[in-house]
């Protein structure tokens, strides 16, 4: 322990020295004052990242997150700076991502009396967050820290909030620097431990298969599975469908891999739910964009659950056997009780319907982003880490940009958080210096996040900003066509800035592509430009609509694969 | 062939007969804030509490808490996992009425003219309960025991002016050696 006197903020900085954490994304302001000014005067190795707003300080420390598997941490004001990073807080929480979030907060004895910038945000993160904790003395910093990156790293991972007082982080400091965790309700090494009768059954289950579905979810990335991933298929000879947010754990390049499944997966996905007769589900949530009907998925078929969150089973679907824990350890004792099963006549049945419904795309009458992703995937032979924003451009973006590692596909998926996209891949190229980073973004996204534009010039990163620009928010637009009559209500976008004179005002190398023959070209330079990041700005068709596509709460059976000829009900589904 | 659903149908207002009777046991840290967590989990799915009731542990560190609830039993199992979940949860059950003692206790306030003042007493001594406050016009009785019996004699009562009743909500115990 160090004999230098310290006071709170200190204590809580060295802390997280001590922990490892690299980076502190963040926005300053009064409450946050000794925070700050511990950044200046504890010694350690950790790199501050001024942002130009708390949400995407937020996104930042999400898409490192997302392209590691480690946290880092977010430090923001008390009030409207803690407001402002709810959004980010919430899409973390969604998907699963560990995070640690700062906030200043007023001095304790003006708590509940409305001072200035005080806001309960204790109370109002409760139901966005992990766990959150209000600091009430000043020798307790250490150990909550502790206990915040333990919980926010563990288990089932996800953020974890810190509300600092003023007080709290200006006095003295007289405590341990390196207390013990005290989390008597918090047991993440039970994962470890799996019901053997559990996977007995499972296999079981397994060999009387003749028409598996291993259905592979972001569980799998976080506890490192992917090798075991690929022994279960590769020894039963069963295809794999992935989630959005898993995308990358099984190769979707492997000749057993269908893509991604789900309201705009690909169609031998989907049929291959319909038509199994076991799903596999690793580390997946059956999240309603992939269900569909509840009462009609799986319907012919068993089900094995494996998930690490006892609250997932028989959430959304009943399994016939439940896998509670780590997915790694529980793969690892799955591999060991299986053989190979029959699966020829499976298999060609699929491949036949990946030759029927093909992802596809026309190359005439105008630029499409398919296209655009189509030539991004073959430039950077799908090596890029790429993000992406939320809206057609983010589900051509994977079903076009294959994904064949873990911790390449960054997109926020349960939330759904427009704006992710851009502030992601900051945080994505910092985490990794030496690889590609694009931010696949629509026009509206990155209109919300755009600001970081300052940060990424600022920090020279090589981030490739790709604005799919359709002049329309496009996919509420595309169900205001198939289900509201084509009226368009909220959604035109006529007027956006010129995106790369934008870029140019900041600095930034900004790129046009307006006619499909010059996709590849400009992408290249793109590609090939390194200092600093670069916007390229593709003027797409403005009303292509994504397919193939399950209308929300419809079941997989009813997927469209082509543009519906007849008028379609409202779906039951939210979105 | 279809799978069972997994219902939780938000839209439900809660009504008491949705459900009756259940009965959950948490045991938490006694910190600020952990109620409204717990809360959180049972509002989010449109569960209502019929009762809380909140007692320091043995050791001051943990409280312990008792849910009277009701809303979509579809939904039980999962919102027990919910609260498990919960960092500041040690454990949550559910009690079965075999396993475990529940008892609450209810005052009670009548209006009585004097000519019924023999047959309240009369009520309250059937039902072992006690009358705590007797003046000129009014009478406070303390009935307790199971919820069953509570209810009985509150029921029995409402033939005469009762003014209000205030019930402490059901406490429970696993009988036998075991913790709750
Ligand atoms: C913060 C936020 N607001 C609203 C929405 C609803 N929404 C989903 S997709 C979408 C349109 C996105 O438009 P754009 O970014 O241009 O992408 P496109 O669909 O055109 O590719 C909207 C408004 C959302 N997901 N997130
Ligand atoms: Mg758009």
């Amino acid at each position: 322990m160090s004999t230098t006197k310290l006071d709170g903020a200190q204590a809580l900085i060295q802390t997280l020295n001590e922990l490892g954490v690299e980076y502190i994304f963040g926005y300053s302001g009064g409450a946050a004052l000794p925070i700050f000014d511990a950044l200046e005067t504890v010694s350690g190795n950790i790199k501050f990242v001024l942002t130009r707003h708390e949400q995407g300080a937020c996104h930042m420390a999400d898409g490192y997150a997302r392209a590691t598997g480690k946290p880092a941490v977010v430090l923001v004001t008390s009030g409207p700076g803690a407001g402002n990073t709810i959004t980010g807080i919430m899409t973390a929480q969604m998907d699963s991502v560990p995070m640690i979030i700062i906030t200043g907060q007023q001095v304790t004895w003006m708590l509940g009396k409305d001072a200035f910038q005080e806001a309960d945000i204790f109370g109002i993160t409760m139901p966005v967050v992990k766990h959150n904790f209000l600091v009430r003395e000043t020798n307790s910093l250490p150990r909550i820290a502790k206990e915040a990156y333990h919980i926010a790293t563990t288990g089932r991972p996800g953020p974890v909030l810190i509300d600092v007082p003023k007080d709290i982080s200006q006095s003295d400091f007289t405590g341990d620097l390196d207390p013990d965790l005290d989390l008597p309700g918090y047991n993440p090494e039970s994962a470890f431990d799996i019901d053997p009768h559990s996977i007995s059954r499972a296999a079981e289950i397994i060999s009387n298969s003749k028409k598996p579905v291993i259905l592979a979810g972001h569980g799998i990335m976080i506890s490192r599975a992917d090798e075991e991933l690929m022994e279960l298929a590769t020894t039963l000879n069963c295809p794999v469908t992935s989630t959005l947010l898993g995308k990358g754990v099984f190769p979707e390049t492997h000749e057993l891999s269908l893509g991604m499944l789900g309201m705009h997966g690909t169609a031998y996905a989907n049929k291959a739910m319909v038509e199994c007769d076991l799903i596999i589900n690793v580390g997946s949530r059956f999240d309603d964009r992939i269900i569909g009907q509840p009462e009609k998925f799986g319907a012919g078929a068993k089900i094995i659950h494996v998930d690490i969150d006892p609250s997932e089973m028989n959430k959304m679907i009943h399994p016939d056997v439940e896998i509670i824990g780590d997915a790694k350890t529980a793969l690892k004792a799955l591999n060991k009780e299986i053989a190979p099963l029959e699966t020829a006549s499976w298999l060609a049945t699929l491949d036949g319907y990946k030759n029927k419904f093909p992802l596809a795309y026309r190359k005439q009458g105008g630029l499409r982003m398919q296209q655009v992703l189509d030539e991004l995937y073959q430039l950077t032979e799908g090596k890029a880490i790429v993000t992406t924003d939320v809206g057609q451009h983010q589900m051509w973006a994977a079903q076009f940009y294959k994904t064949d590692a873990s911790y390449n596909w960054l997109s926020s998926g349960g939330a759904g958080t427009m704006g992710f996209g851009f502030p992601a891949a900051i945080g994505a190229q910092l985490a990794r210096p030496d690889d590609i980073v694009v931010a696949v973004v629509g026009d509206g996204g990155y209109q919300m996040t755009l600001c970081e534009l300052a940060t990424a010039a600022i920090n020279k990163l090589p981030v490739k900003i790709l604005v799919l620009n359709n002049h329309y928010l496009g996919m509420v637009r595309q169900w205001q066509q198939m289900f509201f009559d084509n009226r368009e209500s909220g959604v035109n976008l006529e007027g956006n800035p010129d995106f790369v004179k934008l870029a140019e005002a900041y600095g930034i190398k900004g790129y046009n592509i307006k006619r499909p023959a010059d996709v590849g070209k400009v992408l290249q330079k793109a590609l090939d430009y390194n200092d600093g990041p670069c916007v390229i700005n593709a003027e797409c068709i403005k009303t292509e609509n994504v397919f193939p596509m399950i209308p929300a709460g419809a079941a997989l059976e009813d997927m469209l694969v082509a543009p519906p000829k007849h008028k379609m009900a409202k779906p039951t589904g939210s979105t | 062939m279809s799978r069972d659903i997994v219902t939780s149908d938000s839209s439900l207002a809660p009504s008491p007969d949705i459900i009756g009777g259940h009965t959950l046991s948490m045991f938490v840290n006694n910190k600020p804030g952990v109620l409204m967590r717990i809360c959180q989990v049972f509002a989010r799915r449109a569960y209502n509490l019929d009762s809380v009731v909140v007692s320091r542990g043995r050791d001051p560190q943990f409280s312990r808490l008792t849910l009277g609830i009701s809303g979509d039993p579809a939904g039980l199992e999962q919102i027990i996992k919910q609260c498990n979940k919960l960092i500041d949860v040690i454990h949550c059950f559910e009690h079965d009425e075999n396993e475990s003692v529940t008892r609450e206790l209810a005052l009670v306030k009548i209006l009585i003219d004097p000519g019924d003042r023999a047959e309240v007493l009369q009520i309250i001594e059937h039902f072992g309960a006690k009358t705590v406050d007797l003046g000129a016009n009014s009478i406070i009785a303390m009935i307790y025991g199971n919820s069953d019996k509570v209810d009985a004699a509150v029921h029995l009562l409402s033939k005469f002016d009762i003014v209000e009743t205030v019930r402490t909500g059901k406490v429970v115990m696993a009988r036998g050696e075991a913790a709750t």
